[in-house]
């Protein structure tokens, strides 16, 4: 570990953004280089790898590095980021399977044409989950919290001319991003009750959490989204069919890392959130089915990927039920058997890949004999289930002794949680032989044809985790003192030292570790029987949350469709009626709410000319309600028109008064034009039935509108403004005509933004009409040619 | 509509209208008036010529199409605003030039161009509306 | 003369809203053009009615003399009635064209955009 001098926090910026950096290049280098691109590719998270263990020792010996900036100061929120054991050996999980996974991935998508994107979106997903991991704010965690779950999303639905893939991607989306969701109102409670928003603060102030009163909605908010995220029971359902996805996906998110944000955040938040009664109920509760009806549903499965699948759900809930049982022990294990699942599982989809792509079918049925001719595959596959099956000395060996360890106490609650925990491992062990010994060994189908080890980079991803896993077992000191170890502290909560090793120890665990192999042996060699018996249950029971999530889904689209009839008829009346309605009771709430309703006025004492005026007025607009013919109709709108330019003529507003005769000529010409056309009368025919409610609607618009104009002029009259105007229109503007100069040079964007209004009706009409003479071809006619 | 004393002094009176519009709109800082009556007028203007005399003929005397005018319109009026950004100022705000021309004092300013502009895009865009609904009367 | 106007702006709210309400787009469009007449005077009676002077400064002067009209509301009113006038004009034409291609004016009879029985949207993947 020479040469590691320490973790440097601009080099960390670089190392959150190279995978970032990388996923831009992908599209255009894989145009450039093909397949090859992806060995340039795998450099960025290689770099990102080596930048992270520079930080091992100081971390080991318990440094917490935090680094960021202010994001948003008036709430509180950064953009920062804390490197402590859990995140650091997360980040170096992302990193270092991630370099493995995008060689893998060059190698797998060899030749296939959207190779660019794809490299693009795993890089894309790698930066989000490095992210999330390394996340002090809570924000910061939120944001990459939810770019996981898009990321995911178009991995997932990457083949995308398939139905399935897009069901899986948008299963994925709609149940994590909705955990997501409750994971922000989790944290803006947590906010509320602490007033903090960086984890490294919170973490600190776990007594103030699980004293207050909302502890619970808390919890459950925070669960929600680790639960949705890692594929607890009844959530899990997108885990199995996110498989739709290309392999180096499956083996990257769905195993390694995605599906263990949500174990990651439980780790990190346990001791904040942790050692209450509730935890400890509901985390093995949820855990322990999971971990035994997710082995048991991968032992039915018969696609290798979808055992796998379900075997990672299974894991999932052995990890939640062991942090749920909160004890130093149990923490351990659950850090122990998480590194060591990363590395297996990885693999061993990485080996499924291999061999659906040597083989051309994933069918376990239709597999066998593939050892001679793939033989560093069946090598890699061998490694990764032995210590996936806990098989000393490798790690998966010892992350099982220390979950033994932790049921060592004779209490109903650990004999519960032993219980499930040799069960599930059992089932296990017998699915990881399932997928990785299988398809090797017996004879092989008659339907396989020509079976091929796969390049250099298909192979060398399986077999480095799997040479990794008896390593790092093998070298167990380093390995805890290193890596284990700090995980494990900074999930604790407090300093913890591990010294399992791989040689056994007769002792209650290692009785119950050789218990779980016979027994994983016994399931093994029944397993097709067992197969046969769970296919008949469930197809007995017939329903499972897979459909639950369809039906939902076409209820969700049914009640929007009705929502909307309801709510949008296509009905113009009805839109009207509302609209009116809406403003009638606006009117008048507001009136009564501020006690607003105008006094008695007082008969007006105006001239004889205003009252002509006024009552042409009123002539004009009845005689437009009740006109029976065109010109009638069009007489009157004209002469209310000009009346109206009569009462700003009198009343010191010639401006207006010209503006309005010019319009009201220029809307009687066309209104003529137009209807002349129409042959239309303008007159009502409906029954009376259907007019009266409109006039009483009317009338109380009318009413109200009238009642708000009076109740407004019998306040007093600010004049602010408009002695701003007078005294400075002159002295300032150098205009005579105080109207003209409020609107070319006071209130000069508003008129632009109006002459632009203008502008865009005549571009409007003028669309109109040419739309027509095009569509019927007959006249050539083409105003925006100009005729010289 | 279409009488022979109206088709002969369509022109005429198309002529005086389209010079009071621009009068008009040329006086608008000081006295009643200013672009918006000014381009109804000219619009108005146009309308009749186009109802006495059929749209070719108004399409002719117009030279450009009526859009167009209304297009230069709009950007006249937002370059006189981009000038007092060029100069330092606030955008739309006024400047003023009080050049001698011939021995008077002349007060050319952004608002007046400001004004023009607005002129334009009243009488294009509403030209275009009249115009373009008196041309379906032909078929 | 406010208190007079008050009741003459209802009554034009009252006759544009009725005339909204009918099913008839060319009475609609009537009701637009009354609708923006009642909204102006409503503003102009906003902004008070008193002296009856236009607000023009007149030569040699800084401000106006006299008491003058309140400027504001007409400068508010003279670009709401131009606009009116153009967003009457292509309402005008929206109709011709509609009625053209329906063969109606009946807003009832006019579902191209939001069809009676439209069914339910795919509920696949």
């Amino acid at each position: 570990m020479d040469g590691l001098n320490g973790f440097d926090a601009d080099l960390g910026y670089l190392a959150l953004a190279l995978p970032f950096i990388a996923a831009v290049l992908a599209p255009l280098l894989t145009r450039v280089m093909k397949s090859h691109a992806a060995w340039l590719l795998a450099l960025a998270p290689a770099g990102a790898f080596w930048i992270f263990l520079s930080g091992l020792r100081e971390v080991a010996e318990g440094t917490v590095h935090r680094f960021g900036f202010e994001w948003i100061p008036s709430f509180d929120i950064d953009f920062s980021f804390r490197l402590d054991g859990l995140s650091l050996i997360f980040a170096l999980l992302i990193t270092g399977i991630g370099t493995l996974i995008i060689l893998y991935a060059g190698g797998y998508m060899k030749g296939h044409k959207d190779q660019g994107r794809f490299l693009s979106f795993m890089l894309m997903f790698m930066g989000a989950m490095l992210g999330l991991v390394l996340a002090d704010d809570l924000m910061t965690l939120f944001v990459y919290w939810e770019l996981t779950s898009i990321t995911s999303f178009l991995l997932i639905g990457f083949d995308h001319t398939r139905e399935k893939a897009r069901r899986g991607a948008v299963q994925a989306l709609v149940i994590t991003g909705g955990g997501g969701l409750a994971l922000l109102a989790g944290f803006i409670v947590i906010r509320e009750v602490t007033g903090l928003t960086s984890m490294s603060d919170i973490l600190a102030a776990g007594d103030v959490l699980r004293q207050s009163a909302a502890y619970l909605p808390i919890l459950i908010l925070v669960l929600c989204g680790a639960f949705t995220k890692s594929a607890q029971m009844p959530l899990h359902v997108w885990l199995p069919n996110a498989m739709e996805a290309p392999t180096p996906v499956s083996a990257y998110l769905h195993s390694a890392t995605m599906v263990k944000a949500g174990v990651y955040l439980l780790m990190r938040m346990q001791p904040a959130l942790g050692d209450t009664t509730l935890w400890m109920t509901i985390l093995p509760a949820f855990g322990g089915v999971t971990l035994v009806m997710g082995a048991l549903l991968a032992v039915r499965a018969t696609d290798i990927k979808i055992t796998l699948a379900y075997t990672t759900v299974a894991s999932l809930g052995l990890l939640v039920m062991l942090i749920g049982v909160s004890s130093e022990t149990a923490i351990i294990g659950a850090t122990l058997y998480l590194i060591a699942h990363s590395l297996f599982k990885g693999g061993l989809f990485m080996v499924a890949g291999s061999v659906d792509h040597g083989a051309h079918t994933r069918e376990i049925d239709k597999l066998g004999g593939l050892a001679r001719s793939m033989p560093v595959t069946f090598l890699a596959a061998m490694l990764c289930a032995l210590s996936m099956g806990g098989v000393t000395p490798f790690i998966g060996f010892l992350a099982k002794e220390e979950i033994y360890h932790a049921v060592e106490y004779a209490d109903p609650y650990y004999i519960a949680i032993a219980a499930a925990a040799i069960l599930g491992n059992a089932l296990m062990f017998a699915a990881a032989f399932i997928v990785a010994l299988k398809p090797f060994v017996g004879s092989m189908p008659a339907e396989i044809h020509d079976p091929h080890e796969g390049e250099l980079r298909i192979w060398l991803g399986p077999l480095v985790l799997g040479v990794l896993s008896v390593v790092a077992g093998l070298y167990y000191g380093v390995y805890h003192e290193f890596f284990s170890s700090p995980m494990a502290s900074a999930a604790y909560g407090e300093a913890v030292e591990i010294e399992i090793g791989w040689v056994p120890h007769l002792n209650l665990a290692f009785a119950l570790s050789m218990a779980t192999i016979a027994l994983g042996i016994a399931i093994y060699v029944g397993s097709a029987a067992l197969r046969a018996v769970l296919s008949r249950m469930l197809a007995a029971i017939g329903w499972g949350p897979d459909m639950g999530f369809d039906q939902a889904m076409r209820g969700l689209v049914r009640f929007a469709s009705k929502v909307t009839n309801l709510i949008q008829s296509g009905r113009l009346d009805y839109y009207m009626t509302t609209v009116v309605v809406a403003v009638v009771v606006a009117l008048f709430a507001s009136m009564w709410l501020a006690d607003g309703f105008p006094e008695m006025p007082t008969i007006p004492q105006i001239k004889i000319y205003e009252w002509i005026v006024l009552g042409l007025i009123l002539l004009g607009i009845l005689a437009v309600v009740i006109a029976k013919d065109r010109l009638t109709a069009i007489v009157s709108l004209g002469i209310q028109g000009f009346a109206v330019a009569l009462i700003f003529m009198l009343q010191g507003a010639p401006d207006l008064a010209f503006t309005q005769f010019m319009v009201e000529t220029l809307s009687v010409v066309i209104l003529a034009l137009v209807m002349t056309r129409l042959k239309l009368s303008p007159a009502d025919h409906r029954p009376l039935r259907e007019k009266l409610p409109d006039a009483l609607l009317a009338l109380a618009g009318g009413a109200g509108f009238g009642l708000f104009l009076l109740a407004v002029i019998q306040t007093p009259f600010d004049s602010t403004l408009s002695d701003f105007f007078e005294r400075y229109s002159y002295a300032i503007a150098h205009g005579r005509n105080i109207v003209n100069v409020i609107l070319v040079d006071f209130r000069g964007v508003d008129t632009m933004g109006e002459i632009a209004v203008v502008m865009t009706t005549g571009l409007a009409v003028l669309a109109l009409i040419r739309i027509r003479v095009g569509r019927r071809g007959e006249r050539t006619i083409d105003p925006l040619e100009k005729t010289p | 509509m279409r009488t022979i004393i109206f088709r002969f002094t369509a022109p005429y009176l198309t002529s005086l209208m389209v010079l009071f519009s621009i009068f008009v709109l040329l006086r608008g800082h000081n006295e009643p008036g200013g672009g918006f009556i000014g381009g109804l007028i000219a619009a108005s203007a146009f309308a009749i010529y186009g109802i006495a005399c059929g749209v070719a003929p108004v399409r002719r005397a117009l030279y450009f199409h009526p859009m167009t005018l209304a297009g230069g319109g709009l950007i006249l009026a937002v370059l006189s605003g981009v000038l007092s950004i060029v100069f330092g100022i606030e955008f739309l705000t006024g400047l003023w030039a009080f050049p001698t021309f011939l021995g008077t004092e002349v007060a050319l300013s952004t608002p007046l161009f400001f004004d023009i502009g607005v002129y334009l895009v009243v009488v294009g865009a509403i030209s275009t509306i009249a115009l373009a609904l008196e041309e379906r009367e032909d078929d | 003369m406010e208190v007079a106007l008050c009741f003459v702006v209802a009554a034009l709210f009252a006759v544009a809203l009725y005339l909204l309400l009918s099913k008839h787009i060319i009475r609609m469009l009537l009701g637009v053009v009354l609708l923006g007449n009642a909204v102006n005077l409503l503003i102009f009676t906003n902004g008070r009615i008193g002296p009856i002077a236009p607000p023009i400064i007149p030569d040699g002067a800084e401000v106006p003399l006299e008491a003058v009209a309140n400027p504001l509301p007409q400068a508010l009113i003279l670009t709401a009635i131009v606009i009116s006038f153009s967003f009457f004009a292509f309402l005008l034409v929206l109709a011709y064209r509609a009625y053209q291609d329906l063969q109606t004016d009946d807003t009832d009879r006019m579902r191209v955009a939001e069809p009676e029985d439209e069914g339910l949207p795919p509920l696949g993947y």
